[in-house]
């Protein structure tokens, strides 16, 4: 427990709080490149996603991208994109774009999917044209699977953003790394408990703002029952009642 | 090619301290994971709070976990074990959703039929809930696999062995082939482990093999679900 009390200790410490090599511009690092990072990624990966998700094709290169991405270091391409274009915030942006772009295409196609086939057919015979269809009915309606793809990437670039201080790229990993060099075990747990608190603030917004955006008018489904209902035909209680009688 | 030449012993040593680190957090994570699923079946409330407590375990950036390790076990700093329990937690908090829906997914009817038989609950849990679970249990195996094997990497930060050094090495002495080794090698381990996984499905589920779409399904729902999207 005395380790945790130098940690907070370290945070604490006003030489370690203010000024630019003090903790909280480190931090506005951090968040600098998660949000940069998560913003090009969505330039990126939003409109695609949705193509897949309105036109249904590439969805089996998607999930195998998503799939594959997953086993790829982040560190080792942190690394080698700084060898290649030198130190400073370029290498780990493109990494941190990199790594964000998955989670936020699984989530616009995904939300694209999501839609009710009945409610986009109803939306084409009041006269929606194609257009109006995507951005009146399948936006909106996905919404709520986007900012959940989006939550994911801002949560694992703002874990990986810790990794650019490695190249001196800045950030909240600046102060692990010194410590760890420096075997100065307050400051790099101080550090690592900053981040964390970090990924968790984050994380409570985004469960926050993932329940404001379902459109008003639809109910957000809660799984009343765990396991799925029985496939074969329940039983009618009563008489039951024939369409067109 | 050249510097993996002349470096194929090094590169070979750290394959395997790497396949030391990523194997065990796999296969604990999976056996606790499919217990964990039962009960966040079994109970409202117990489904709430396993989720969420996993939910806030797998937020926790990876190097921060690493380093919290010897805190909460007591480990020396530079103890393997910090980097092997921190990718267990991983593998737990990704895994169990899997194996929750999984369990969630064998049919009602058939686990009615299988008590009518006059299976016991312990039973019809081993020969016909498991099994039939299969598929989307495979499906989420992989892609902690794939995870964990990536993350393994991030150790050789704090000092524990891993493919990790090839890019620490090559980062200090300015040689990109080394670290371009290092993640060619990462992802050779990650593809080696998933056809494994694939062969051990398709040897314990040969039923698996004969409905491609179920599969590919189950495949899908599992990254969706990797992405933080379902």
């Amino acid at each position: 427990m005395n380790f945790v009390v130098e940690g907070f200790g370290w945070i604490f410490d006003p030489a370690n709080i203010g000024g630019p090599q003090g903790w909280i511009a480190r931090l506005l690092e951090q968040l600098s490149y998660t949000f940069g990072a998560v913003a090009i990624g969505a330039v990126i990966a939003i409109p695609l996603g949705y193509l897949v998700g309105h036109t249904g094709r590439g969805r089996d290169i998607a999930v195998s991208l998503s799939g594959g991405l997953r086993a790829l270091p982040s560190l080792g391409v942190l690394i080698l994109i700084g060898l290649g274009l030198g130190i400073g915030f370029k290498a780990p942006l493109i990494t941190f774009v990199i790594l964000a772009i998955p989670p936020i295409l699984a989530g616009a196609y995904s939300g694209f999917e999501a839609v009710d086939r009945k409610t986009i057919d109803a939306a084409r015979a009041v006269g929606m044209t194609e257009w109006q269809v995507i951005t009146q009915v399948e936006v909106p309606l996905g919404l709520p699977l986007l900012i959940g793809g989006i939550r994911s990437g801002v949560l694992q670039v703002v874990a990986t953003a810790t990794l650019a201080g490695y190249i001196s790229g800045g950030a909240l990993g600046v102060f692990i790394f010194e410590g760890t060099s420096t075997r100065n075990y307050a400051e790099t747990l101080g550090a690592s408990i900053l981040v964390t608190a970090l990924a968790l603030a984050l994380e409570g917004i985004f469960a926050l703002v993932q329940r404001l955006v379902v459109p008003r008018g639809v109910v957000a489904k809660e799984a009343t029952d765990l396991r799925p209902r029985s496939s074969r035909p329940q039983p009618v209680m009563g008489i039951p009642i024939h369409e067109g009688k | 090619m050249k510097w993996v030449g002349s470096n194929l012993d090094l590169v070979w040593e750290l394959i395997v301290a790497h396949v030391g680190l990523s194997v065990p957090p796999i296969i604990i994570g999976f056996l606790l994971s499919i217990p964990l699923g039962w009960v966040a079946n079994r109970f409202r409330i117990s489904r709430g709070v396993i989720l969420l407590v996993l939910g806030l375990l797998y937020t926790i950036p990876s190097l921060p976990l690493f380093i919290f390790m010897p805190l909460i076990l007591g480990t020396n700093q530079l103890s393997s074990a910090n980097v092997v329990v921190g990718l267990t937690i991983y593998a737990i908090a990704l895994m169990v959703r899997s194996s929750a829906d999984g369990l969630a997914s064998v049919d009602d009817d058939i686990l009615q039929a299988a008590s009518a038989m006059g299976y016991s609950a312990w039973q019809r849990f081993w020969r016909v809930e498991l099994p039939l679970s299969g598929p989307v249990l495979l499906a989420g195996l992989r892609v902690v696999s794939a995870s964990t094997v990536s993350l393994a990497t991030i150790g050789s930060v704090i000092g524990v062995t891993s493919l990790g050094y090839l890019f620490i090495n090559g980062f200090q002495r300015n040689i990109p082939a080394e670290v371009i080794t290092g993640i060619v090698a990462t992802l050779l381990v990650a593809v080696v482990f998933d056809l494994l996984l694939v062969l051990l499905g398709r040897v314990l589920l040969p039923w698996n093999a004969r409905d491609r779409t179920s599969s590919r399904q189950a495949r899908r729902q599992a990254v969706l679900l990797a992405e933080g999207v379902s």
